[in-house]
């Protein structure tokens, strides 16, 4: 039986082998577990000159945003010890910091001028004013345009725009015939995508999670507005199938020119004007995320930041790659090599203050958008949580993962608004109560 | 069923067996012609099917950005050593249980398969704790036993069908003429049994191969297989079509060119047993 | 029949795998069920070792319980049922003399090579999307309008993906199954002048039936546990929640250890039940 040898032969000298390259072993090598966004790549790619100039190797563990979840969570809450440093997010690291299972950064160099960090993201990364991540690029949301398609539709997008504006100009520039749809928006399930953006246009409309006794809120007229005029707006002007389309599936319709404007992530500015990959570089214009005269906006706080797990046998090693990986130089390392608007945006007051960043488009609109988002107050009536399109509590994830599933089925129309409502109030009462609270 | 038939015939059933091959097939054989795309001829509309430039740069940037050969030999090394292990634990329950069945046998049978009703995630946080306790996170030992004892029961099944095929009369007359029961299982029972153990250890490998629930949250670095390599790639912000369709023929290929090659066998094996 | 020496050492032989199905089986398990009484909640880091049955009731009283059971009954009964017809029909034709057999014989059983991360990916991107999808194109192409699978036709969409995954597998079993088929009996058939349909009806299905048996409980295993393509496809939207993804929300997204290890053994004696109701039905035609 030639195959049974074969294989058999193949598993042994597999096995020898794989035995001699495990007992050659490195001394000094941080374990770095990150999501597979565009940024992230790009620093894989430099961390050569990392290694040079301090003699540590970088592992690294590229997960899609999803699979990343679940696998650096369970590891910290396990205490598994897998990683020496984690990419992970606004919700998360309050949480964590607040666990004491991760290192706080409150000894970083003088050199790296934490201070230099934008206050709204140093915020969003700390528990009790300790800063336990260390933002490698930050976001806000904003409208993206096809200022032709605008200028076609006789409009003229404001700088501020209202919902209502939005409504209309989108159904101004919708042209089926010519697969243009007048607004491409997250409707997919997951609360880091549909749930991110109703979440935080609800906050436009007055609406909130929480009420300040933590009682759920989708029986209030509030979120009846802001659904409906979602659902609304989007049979009328969206692409087909929005219900399943996330951040990923927006970016590329709308590079295709399907779309006449996108509400969606300040980075996605620097790849939609970006002439390799988009048909419509040359005319994206910006505006701040809508409004409804209601004082506040719609647009949302994010940041991909690296946090050291508590317990790590590499603590200084992982300290000093954050700072090159977070630092000015970095920064400038890419700019050098990529040009000024594939930098990690976001995160430092410096780089906004840079002369040649400020000739970048989107540079003055996603600072601005940044600073109009306000974790802690993000609503307007008062609410209990920190986050604009989260409540930073532990149970926000898998709740709000639900509510959007509820919500994305009413868009792709297998159930009414009021039932998605009324589904989402009764999951969310129904998870609190379990949570103790 | 060698029947005599005529040429038309033959070239009908040729043709529609043809469709129905190239049906199934299609979707992968579009995944191929796609990881030869740049991304924007990936998406163009209309599709284009195979006059394109012909390009590379997907599997380009694909290895550049990970560690393909250490993920190969990883998944290889898994699925192998898995299915190896697995199968000289469930040879001897198999055999017995085949040939010298007790009243419990069937339950016991029943049980086995019961065993693989646990669902992943329901152990997920035992199974960590565990590993994490007898310090073997990330090592392919421990994905080795894991895997093993997830396909186990249904080696033992597959095992057993086939076992129940070979006529008892043959060990009766082996018995007799003396021989031990080591020579019984090696010099009669083996060769007897070979091509159903042959089909058994190529789906097995298969199955540990695609196994994507513990081979992902079990690894880290250096036990991570294709599957942890693909969760890299399945999302990525912007077009991703190309890439994606390149990584995933990089994951696919090697099984695939296994199953090629061993599809005589795989059909053989389970012609002996597994069904009358 | 057997000796008595032959007896122990079968006992023996059997010892190594039923030991560690045994330890497999209960050290987890027993984890498992001693966390589904306890309030374990690891991002609070919360552990309240005993709380009683109300992990239990809170999973079984949620309403998505039973619409998971209800949708998880479906998904499983739908993609068996093509499966095992298509596999029969397919088995049948690849039986038949032709041209290039063995090349088709591999076209067919492809899809089993493919992790179903993979397939999951490749079906939803490259032909359920509505704005990409090569569907899509066929619908315009045909003057209709673009049909978004996902969101409108979500279980059947699934079921589209893992029959396609599970076929080849059905069909390798039946085919070797029809390959064994008494061909002098079909002959003899033949030449009574017995219909097609009643030479399938009483000849081939009867045959066929140990195999099917084999492919229902071996694939039901199986599907019970799908997760990789919902999770790529709906992420569980549109009402495709399954039991085993129930089971995935409340220990990782909900990071809710005790009430989804609640949830994984009533999942474990569901399937359970089913795989005793499927012995009932199916298991005798393994005796012959």
């Amino acid at each position: 039986m030639s195959i049974m040898k074969t294989l058999l032969t193949t598993a042994v000298g597999l096995g020898l082998t794989a035995g001699i390259a495990a007992a050659d072993g490195h001394a000094k090598t941080i374990t770095i577990a990150t999501v597979n966004n565009g940024d992230m790549i790009r620093m894989q790619g430099y961390t050569d000159q990392f290694t040079e100039q301090t003699g540590i190797n970088v592992e690294w563990v590229t997960l899609e945003e999803n699979v990343l979840r679940q696998r650096v969570t369970t590891d910290i809450t396990t205490n598994g010890g897998s990683f020496d440093i984690m990419t992970i997010g606004m919700y998360e690291t309050p949480i964590w910091g607040a666990n004491e299972w991760l290192v706080p950064l409150n000894d970083l160099s003088d050199d790296y001028n934490v201070g230099d960090i934008l206050p709204a993201m140093a915020g969003g990364l700390s528990h009790d004013g300790t800063l336990y991540a260390a933002p490698f690029y930050g976001e806000s949301s904003m409208v993206m345009y096809r200022a032709d398609l605008m200028e076609a539709a006789g409009m003229e997008m404001p700088d501020a725009p209202t919902w209502e504006f939005i409504a209309e100009a989108a159904a101004a520039m919708t042209d089926r015939d010519q697969e243009i749809n007048g607004i491409c928006l997250r409707g997919k399930a997951g609360w880091g995508e549909g749930g991110a953006f109703i979440t935080a246009m609800s906050n436009s409309f007055g609406a909130r999670w929480f009420d300040e006794d933590w009682n759920a809120q989708f029986d209030t007229e509030q979120w009846a507005n802001t659904v409906n005029f979602f659902k609304n707006m989007m049979d009328a002007s969206g692409p087909a199938g929005y219900a399943t389309n996330g951040f990923n599936e927006n970016l590329s319709l709308f590079q295709q020119g399907k779309c006449g404007m996108w509400i969606d992530a300040t980075v996605a500015a620097s790849f939609v004007t970006n002439p390799d990959d988009s048909t419509v570089a040359d005319s994206v214009g910006f505006a701040l995320a809508p409004d409804n005269g209601l004082g506040k906006r719609s647009n949302w706080l994010w940041a991909w930041a690296l946090a050291i797990p508590a317990g790590t046998q590499q603590e200084a090693e992982a300290k000093q790659f954050i700072e090159w990986a977070t630092s000015t130089d970095y920064i400038e390392l890419v700019a050098a090599n990529e040009g000024w608007a594939n930098v990690p945006p976001g995160a430092r007051t410096s780089l906004y203050e840079n002369p040649k960043y400020q000739k970048v488009p989107f540079a003055q609109m996603t600072l601005d958008s940044i600073l109009s988002a306000d974790p802690n107050n993000s609503t307007v009536d008062p609410s209990p949580y920190v986050g604009v399109q989260f409540a930073a509590i532990p149970e926000f994830a898998g709740i709000a993962t639900e509510v959007s599933q509820e919500f994305s089925a009413a868009y792709a129309g297998q159930q009414t608004v009021e039932q998605a409502l009324a589904n989402a109030q009764e999951i969310t009462t129904e998870a609190m109560e379990a949570a103790g609270y | 069923m060698a029947r005599a038939i005529t040429t038309k015939q033959k070239v009908i059933w040729t043709a529609l067996a043809w469709a129905f091959g190239l049906l199934m097939f299609f979707p992968i054989m579009w995944t191929f012609l796609t990881s030869f795309k740049t991304e924007g001829t990936a998406i163009a509309d209309p599709p284009v099917w195979f006059f394109f430039d012909w390009t590379l740069e997907n599997y380009t940037a694909v290895q550049e950005r990970s560690n393909y050969p250490k993920a190969l030999m990883n998944s290889i090394i898994i699925a192998v050593g898995s299915t190896l292990l697995g199968i000289l634990i469930a040879v001897p329950a198999a055999w017995s249980m085949a040939f010298v069945p007790g009243k419990r046998t069937k339950d016991v049978l029943l049980w086995m398969l019961s065993t693989k009703m646990l669902p992943a995630v329901g152990v997920l946080y035992p199974l960590v704790l565990l590993a994490k306790w007898l310090g073997v996170m990330d090592s392919r030992a421990l994905l080795i036993v894991v895997l093993m004892l997830i396909n186990l029961p249904i080696i033992v099944w597959m095992l057993y069908t086939y076992f129940k095929e070979i006529p008892g009369e043959i060990l009766e007359a082996s018995r007799m003429d003396g021989a031990s029961l080591r020579s019984e299982i090696l010099y009669v029972l083996t060769p007897m049994a070979l091509p159903g153990i042959a089909s058994t250890i190529l789906l097995n490998i298969i199955l540990a191969w695609n196994e994507a629930f513990w081979t992902i949250l079990l690894t880290t670095v250096d036990a991570a297989p294709l599957t942890a390599f693909i969760a890299s790639f399945s999302a990525p912000e912007g077009l991703f079509y190309a890439k994606l369709s390149a990584a995933s023929m990089m994951a696919i290929a090697p099984i695939l060119i296994m199953g090629w090659f061993s599809q005589k066998q795989l059909v053989r094996g389970l012609t002996f047993g597994a069904v009358k | 029949m057997a000796t008595a020496h032959s007896r122990s050492a079968a006992r023996i032989m059997i010892a190594p795998a039923v030991f560690l199905l045994l330890v497999w089986m209960l050290v987890p398990l027993c984890m498992t069920l001693y966390f589904s009484f306890a309030d374990y909640r690891p991002l609070r880091a919360t552990f309240d070792a005993w709380i009683g049955f109300d992990n239990y009731v809170r999973f079984v009283s949620s309403s998505s319980f039973l619409r998971s059971v209800g949708t998880t009954l479906w998904m499983v009964g739908g993609i068996l049922s093509i499966t095992i017809v298509g596999g029969v029909l397919m088995a049948l034709l690849l039986d038949r003399q032709m041209y290039g057999q063995g090349i088709v014989r591999i076209l067919v059983i492809a899809p089993f090579f493919v992790m179903p991360t993979v397939s999951a990916l490749v079906w939803k991107n490259m032909f359920f999307n509505v704005d990409n999808g090569l569907f899509s194109y066929l619908y315009k192409f045909l003057g209709l309008q673009p049909y978004d699978f996902l969101s409108q036709a979500p279980i059947f969409s699934i079921v589209i993906i893992v029959a396609w995954q599970w076929l080849p597998f059905a069909t390798l079993i039946l085919l070797t199954a029809v390959q064994s088929l008494d061909s002098e009996q079909l002959e003899a058939a033949e030449m009574d002048g017995a219909p097609v349909l009643s030479r399938f009806r009483f000849i081939i299905l009867p045959h066929l039936s140990r195999a099917i048996t084999v492919v229902i409980l071996i694939q039901t295993i199986f599907l019970l546990s799908i997760f990789a393509e919902i999770f790529v496809t709906t992420n569980g939207a549109f009402g495709t929640r399954t039991l085993t993804y129930l089971v995935y929300q409340r220990v990782l997204e909900s990071q809710n250890v005790g009430l989804g290890s609640a949830g994984g053994i009533i999942a474990v004696i569901l399937a359970n039940i089913v795989a005793i109701f499927l012995m009932r039905i199916v298991g005798k035609n393994l005796d012959n």
